[in-house]
């Protein structure tokens, strides 16, 4: 006897496991990365010290007497990613007021795809303008005999950087209660003392989410900095030749083998580190913003 | 328990996905049609598109590439590792006594700066001065005062190893870029009028100046007789007391043959003369 609701049942069950199994997909796969860097990448470190390893200041990877310190790589990576969050959230944060504030519906519309664009450009193309006109520009411009240097890396990331800025800004600035601007304007503040005193202010959890993905995709950029950065284990300074964690995986990885190729892994491990601690803080900052509403 | 059958998934997966990076590519010699090689990173151009002609043209042969450097290929094929050492270094002395040396394709790397650079000429005691930082001016070889720029390869790159052995500055160079691929190097000397890169002759474009060494300029015939300085031999390294396999033979045959030379041409190196 064929019952039809069983076999409707049935589908129902084998449906909630295809979807469970490809949640759990997802799951597997941060599990996987996570495993695969732990266990390929703390040998080099077990190897080399850890404090040899993240404050050694010399990298020479493939010298007769090879030294692996990394310190330049980790302070190029952070000063790389604050510089860029220096220029490019106020020019995002400023950007976004606009979109939801200041303009009219058909200007926005024009900034918003020029914005939309803006992200989904390759960053190898934001790496090839960088190499031929960024670094012969900041060569130029401070007099230096070369242009590859955290400067030029630290304007690219900015760019590179704004796409995400903007549109989790504008999301946020969007949500505050339109009351609270009215109540403002009311009062007879200007226009632009209730954007900065009441709107930014209100919007505050919306835009450090905002700062945060910004510092995430800069830190984890690879491919443009490769291209405008120098890529000289260098200790960083503004107008030097720096090579950031990200490149400096990238650029040795193809021919490497023995130490050198497990302390590569070692520095991929710090970085995913960095970008742990990145998502924690995002995480945070969101659950206090919800928590604050 | 739907959470513990998840669980347990993502487990074996991972585990399935770490055994298959922990495998050794051996080398395979037992079957007649593969032939192993193994050496030099610098020559991967040159096996590369040698092998893929090859392969093309002999469907059952197939030819692997194992990239350790040139004194791990000379090691592995005089331990009988594999069927053919890869070198872009001569022989020692000890090592000429058990093996023998093939050169099939010479590697010859041009030193390049900007067209509004007045420099023409240098020395290699002069291009290593500059590399090393001793000479920071190009005042001092015969150029206008300004700083010199040096653009180099990254440290695992071929042409940087054949370039620093040959002027002598292993693990000495002051860089000021390190950039990843050859056409980065020919581009940024192309637009920073300071700077003086490296790059395989083949690759070198109009948009930068090819300096002469030692008063040579770098040509397929300047190369080929010897008089251009900075080249190197990419050379098959072979047993002296063991016959190759048949497939092995034909592939080294196939490679020295006037049918490769396109393909070392197209490799960025220059072939050898017959």
């Amino acid at each position: 006897m064929k019952n039809p609701k069983n076999t409707s049942d049935a589908l129902e069950k084998a449906m909630n496991a295809v979807f469970a199994l490809c949640g759990f997909l997802a799951v597997a796969f941060v599990l996987m990365i996570t495993a695969f860097l732990v266990i390929s990448g703390v040998p080099a470190i077990g190897e080399i010290g850890i404090t040899d390893f993240l404050f050694g200041r010399v990298w020479a990877s493939t010298a007769a007497e090879p030294q692996y310190g990394i310190l330049s790589f980790i302070l190029t990576s952070v000063y790389g990613t604050a510089g860029a969050i220096v220029i490019g959230v106020p020019i995002g944060l400023m950007c976004a007021v606009y979109l939801a504030k200041m303009s009219d519906g058909k200007n926005a519309g024009i900034v918003r795809t020029a914005v939309d664009l803006l992200s989904g450009i390759p960053s190898v193309v934001y790496g090839l303008l960088g190499m031929i006109i960024i670094v012969p520009l900041v060569r130029e411009a401070f007099n230096l005999p070369d242009g590859a240097n955290l400067f030029s890396a630290i304007i690219v990331l900015a760019v590179m950087i704004l796409p995400s800025v903007i549109s989790v800004s504008e999301t946020a600035i969007k949500a505050v209660p339109k009351e609270y601007e009215e109540a403002s304007l009311a009062l007879g503040a200007t226009k632009t003392e209730t954007v900065f005193r009441v709107v930014v202010p209100a919007a505050k959890s919306g835009i450090l989410t905002a700062v945060v993905l910004g510092i995430g995709r800069a830190i984890g950029e690879a491919m443009a900095v490769m291209m405008v950065a120098g890529n000289v284990a260098n200790m960083p300074r503004l107008f030097r030749s720096v090579r950031f964690l990200t490149t400096a995986v990238a650029s040795e990885m193809s021919y490497s083998s023995g130490l050198q190729r497990q302390a590569l892994f070692s520095i991929a491990l710090v970085l995913f580190m960095f970008i742990l601690i990145i998502n924690l803080i995002l995480n945070l900052v969101v659950k206090r913003g919800e928590k604050n509403e | 328990m739907k959470k513990f059958m998840t669980m347990l998934l993502a487990v074996g997966i991972s585990a399935a996905a770490l055994a298959g990076c922990g495998g050794t590519a051996g080398t395979t010699n037992g079957a007649t049609q593969t032939v192993s090689t193994d050496g030099s990173t610098s020559m991967e151009k040159v096996i590369g598109y040698l092998s893929e002609a090859y392969m093309a043209e002999n469907s059952g042969a197939k030819i692997t590439y194992n990239p350790t450097g040139s004194g791990s290929g000379i090691q592995a094929v005089s331990e009988g590792r594999c069927d053919i050492g890869l070198s872009s270094r001569d022989l020692k002395p000890e090592e000429a006594e058990t093996l023998d040396a093939t050169v099939i394709a010479i590697d010859g790397i041009a030193m390049i700066v900007n067209p509004q650079n007045p420099v023409s000429d240098l020395t290699i005691e002069q291009i290593g001065k500059l590399y090393t930082g001793e000479i920071a001016n190009w005042s001092e070889v015969g150029g206008g005062d300004a700083p010199v720029v040096l653009i180099g390869r990254e440290a695992a790159s071929g042409t940087r190893d054949g370039f620093e052995s040959i002027t002598g500055t292993e693990d000495a160079c002051k860089y000021t870029q390190e950039l990843t691929s050859t056409g980065d190097v020919v581009q940024t000397v192309s637009t920073n009028p300071n700077a003086i890169g490296y790059a395989s002759l083949a690759s070198v474009k109009e948009s930068v100046k090819l300096l002469s060494v030692e008063g040579i300029t770098p040509t397929t015939e300047t190369i080929q007789n010897g008089t251009y300085k900075i080249q190197r031999d990419f050379v098959f390294v072979t047993p002296k007391n063991k016959e190759l396999s048949e497939a092995a033979q034909s592939f080294m045959d196939y490679a020295t043959s006037e049918a490769a030379d396109e393909m070392i041409e197209k490799a960025g190196a220059v072939p050898i003369k017959r």
